[in-house]
């Protein structure tokens, strides 16, 4: 009888689990809280995104655009007309075909919130769709940059949503999830703060080149992905991955790794080998960085090494990068950083010294909540200090700082003067990705750079459409950068995942990808 | 009271530093688009109009829409609630269940070693801070003996047996500290208890040792124990934050913390207010269970 028993409930365990299929547990490196990637550019939101939508191109992984939901397109000999035709086959997960409005709709609304998308549309003179499949850009005058802005793989990437959703304001956030991706997100499993839930797209029809960063085949192996947003202490995920309790850790803590790699049953895997750029932004509006001289100190005090040893700490995890454009990109180069790669510090104390500074102390915002990048203020301060800056470090939470870097009042009446961020490799690896590059003045990213030159070298450069011309022009406005001292760049880091030895199928992206993904 | 907290609550948050829409909006967005999303959210009105128009959703039972989730605040809380209630009740019945007998046993031995090592213990429970505990706990049952999660909420509908698998660590890690103060409390006042005459009259009685110390001594002793317990139930629900994050527990305390560093104002001021229902509650229970504690007690 007890025998009958134990059949009986082992039977049932077993089809439990059939039931449930593949699950893949995901602890992701943020919570998700906006389920609207064109709205915010979180990248939770983002890699959300890319579970439940698709997308017209792809980069793959050499960083060159490759066609994903479209088969083929034209560009007409003045660059002015581009001609797309959508791959057959493809549908949104409520059953309808995906067509030429649900795409012009999809970058009319991205268009408006993107940053390369609204450069993007200052050239566009109209959009539509001349049949179901197919869709036309039709452009004032040639730009350089359409299929980059098309294949953009981080925030805002063009997602393409159904028409009825992509209708939505683009200042308002969007309610439904529908997309023709290869998961479907389910709303009804949803726990802000607990778990997002995707399953299985069965009607995804997957390119069918290997895939390739986010171009290429998006073949799904898993019957559902669970994201465990409830677990965010960096050692309890330790923890949970090595009792087998979750498959992958998106982000370990870097004091996390050294028990990780020790473990037999785990593998540590840099799935974004570009990683990211740590940067730290001046306040131009105000002094002390309203001087040009005073900026080009802080340069030449800040050299990178210093910052990637104490935020990191890992050797083979980090690297420094002469470059604003992510180093081993088309525009990375290490033209015009001397004032910081080749400086030390008694240059920094001279230039100082010479610029005028009046001993006005800089207002340096340091986010006590973010891991990732905590350390970098204490080391800026230390180094602007030896400098000769007097520095008023200030400590808060991560969300303060992104409220405070917004004001542009002065920084004794809650303004600042500087902060330190980390972008990921695509958001900044162009002129026109990257927005610490901008001279807009007061439409610029926070710390408002006005320079028309810079800005200049920009518009020509959104323009050209000669590849070794556009190198020679991000080569210049990269120069003038630095010249002027728009921001530090601080260095190159890697943050690998981590997951269980039965974990394979990796793809290499800015974010992480959940197609491909095979459980053992 | 609650309209005094909706005020000070409304007020804290909208003086304290933070923008949810620069938050929301994310790194790379431009100050015109953050501007879009303030004036999305109603927060570009006067401050009097949104105390206005919140506190009338309030009164019709409305707390209103979380900023992030654009769901329900109330929905929100109730996702929540499942957790929450169940450690806290289970903490509080481990710690009852263990404290009360030693408490009382510490004052009928009292100056004796069992005295003297529960107060040690009791230090030891306020001094050891919660996630090394809960740590320890972790490494000895799940890393080293593999007996239970290491991490993780099971509802209760998926099953007793797996509900308690993951509850038993985080309830006995935060009962520790309960542990050591109801016992404390326990002591001294059962110790008051012996002393006084009916404790010597029934004594003199010859009733049985166990009797007179459960039947007169407990009883006499019972209305500071259930204050005291009162209070615990009201603090745990009003969320156990390090206990919910060390040991993933998706409750009321992680929400709060969430909402918090989001600077999400409906969800923070629907929490704080459904606190401080919990706690005015909690409160009136209390005081209700001293008619039955002790007779003499008549309101």
């Amino acid at each position: 009888m007890r025998r009958l028993a134990f059949a009986a409930a082992a039977l049932a365990v077993f089809s439990l689990a059939t039931a449930q299929g593949k699950v893949l547990r995901v602890v992701p490196h943020s919570n998700l809280n906006i389920l609207d990637p064109i709205w915010t550019t979180q990248y939770m939101a983002r890699n959300h995104g890319y579970m439940v939508y698709d997308t017209l191109f792809g980069t793959d992984e050499k960083n060159r655009i490759q066609p994903q939901m479209v088969a083929s397109w034209t560009e007409s000999p003045d660059h002015r007309l581009w001609s797309f035709t959508l791959r057959p086959g493809l549908t949104f997960h409520d059953g309808k075909p995906v067509t030429g409005e649900d795409v012009v709709a999809s970058l009319e609304r991205w268009g408006k919130r993107d940053a390369m998308g609204q450069k993007l549309m200052t050239f566009v003179e109209r959009m539509d769709a001349p049949s179901a499949n197919t869709f036309r850009i039709f452009l004032r005058e040639a730009c350089g940059f359409v299929l980059e802005a098309l294949g953009k793989p981080s925030s805002n990437v063009p997602f393409i949503m159904p028409k009825r959703v992509a209708e939505t304001p683009a200042d308002k956030q969007i309610d439904d999830a529908t997309g023709s991706g290869p998961y479907i997100f389910v709303k009804e499993e949803f726990k802000p703060g607990d778990r997002a839930v995707y399953v299985k797209n069965p009607k995804y029809v997957p390119r069918k080149e290997s895939p390739s960063g986010t171009a290429g085949g998006k073949h799904v192996y898993v019957d559902r992905v669970e994201w465990n947003l409830a677990l965010r202490d960096a050692q309890a995920q330790v923890n949970a991955l090595k009792q087998g309790e979750v498959d992958i850790l998106e982000q370990p803590a870097f004091e996390s790794y050294p028990p990780l790699q020790a473990d037999k049953n785990i593998q540590v895997v840099n799935s974004n080998p570009l990683g990211f750029q740590y940067m730290c932004r001046f306040n131009h509006l105000y002094a002390p960085f309203n001087n040009q001289k005073v900026r080009q100190a802080a340069l030449a005090a800040m050299a990178e090494e210093p910052f990637l040893r104490a935020q990191v700490g890992i050797k083979e995890f980090y690297r420094t990068c002469p470059s604003m454009f992510t180093c081993g990109t088309p525009y990375g180069s290490p033209k015009g950083s001397d004032i910081q790669s080749k400086s030390n510090m008694r240059k920094a104390q001279e230039l100082l010294k010479s610029s005028g500074y009046d001993g006005t102390p800089v207002v340096l915002m340091k986010p006590t909540d973010l891991a990732s990048i905590q350390k970098l203020p204490d080391v800026a301060a230390q180094l602007l200090r030896q400098a000769g800056f007097k520095v008023d470090l200030q400590a808060m939470d991560w969300n303060t700082v992104v409220t405070r870097r917004v004001k542009k009042d002065p920084p004794a009446q809650g303004g600042w003067n500087m902060f330190c961020t980390a972008w990921v490799a695509p958001d900044i690896w162009n002129p026109l990705a990257n927005p610490a590059v901008s001279g807009l003045g007061e439409k610029s990213w926070f710390g408002w750079p006005t320079d028309a030159e810079l800005e200049k070298l920009r518009d020509e450069f959104a323009r050209g459409t000669d590849e070794a011309r556009k190198k020679v022009l991000a080569e210049a406005i990269q120069a003038r950068a630095f010249e002027i001292g728009t921001h530090v760049p601080l260095g190159e880091y890697v943050n690998p995942l981590a997951a269980r030895r039965n974990i394979s199928g990796f793809v290499t992206g800015p974010g992480n990808l959940y197609w491909n993904i095979k459980k053992n | 009271m609650l309209l005094v907290v909706a005020v000070l609550v409304f007020a804290l948050l909208r003086f304290a530093p933070g923008d949810p829409a620069a938050i929301m909006a994310g790194d790379a967005a431009t100050a015109e688009q953050i501007a879009q999303i303030r004036a999305g959210l109603g927060l570009d009105r006067p401050l009097v109009v949104q105390f206005g128009i919140w506190l009338g959703k309030v009164l019709s039972g409305d707390l209103g829409e979380s900023f992030y989730f654009r769901i329900k605040v109330a929905t929100l809380i109730g996702q929540r609630l499942e957790p929450t209630f169940a450690l806290a009740a289970l903490t509080m019945v481990i710690a009852v269940l263990v404290s009360v007998p030693l408490g009382v046993l510490a004052a009928w031995r009292h100056g004796g070693w069992l005295d003297r090592a529960l107060m040690g213990f009791s230090v030891l429970g306020f001094s050891v801070p919660v996630f090394v505990l809960a740590y320890l706990l972790i490494w000895l049952f799940s890393l080293e003996l593999g007996w239970l999660p290491v991490q993780g909420y099971a509802r209760i509908a998926d099953g007793i047996w797996n509900f308690l698998r993951h509850l038993i660590l985080p309830a006995t890690t935060l009962s520790v500290i309960y542990i050591a103060l109801i016992a404390r409390v326990t002591r001294a006042a059962v110790l008051e208890a012996l002393g006084e005459d009916y404790i010597r009259t029934a004594r003199a009685k010859g009733l049985p040792e166990r009797r007179v110390l459960v039947r007169h001594a407990l009883a006499n002793a019972a209305v500071p124990i259930a204050t005291v317990i009162g209070i615990g139930i009201a603090i745990l629900i009003g969320g156990v934050v390090v206990t919910e994050s060390v040991y993933a527990i998706p409750g009321l305390g992680r929400l709060t913390v969430d909402a918090v560093l989001a600077r999400d104002f409906p969800t923070i001021q629907g929490v704080i207010l459904f606190f401080s229902l919990v706690y005015v509650a909690v409160n009136l229970l209390i005081d209700l269970s001293y008619v039955f504690l002790d007779p003499r007690i008549r309101y």
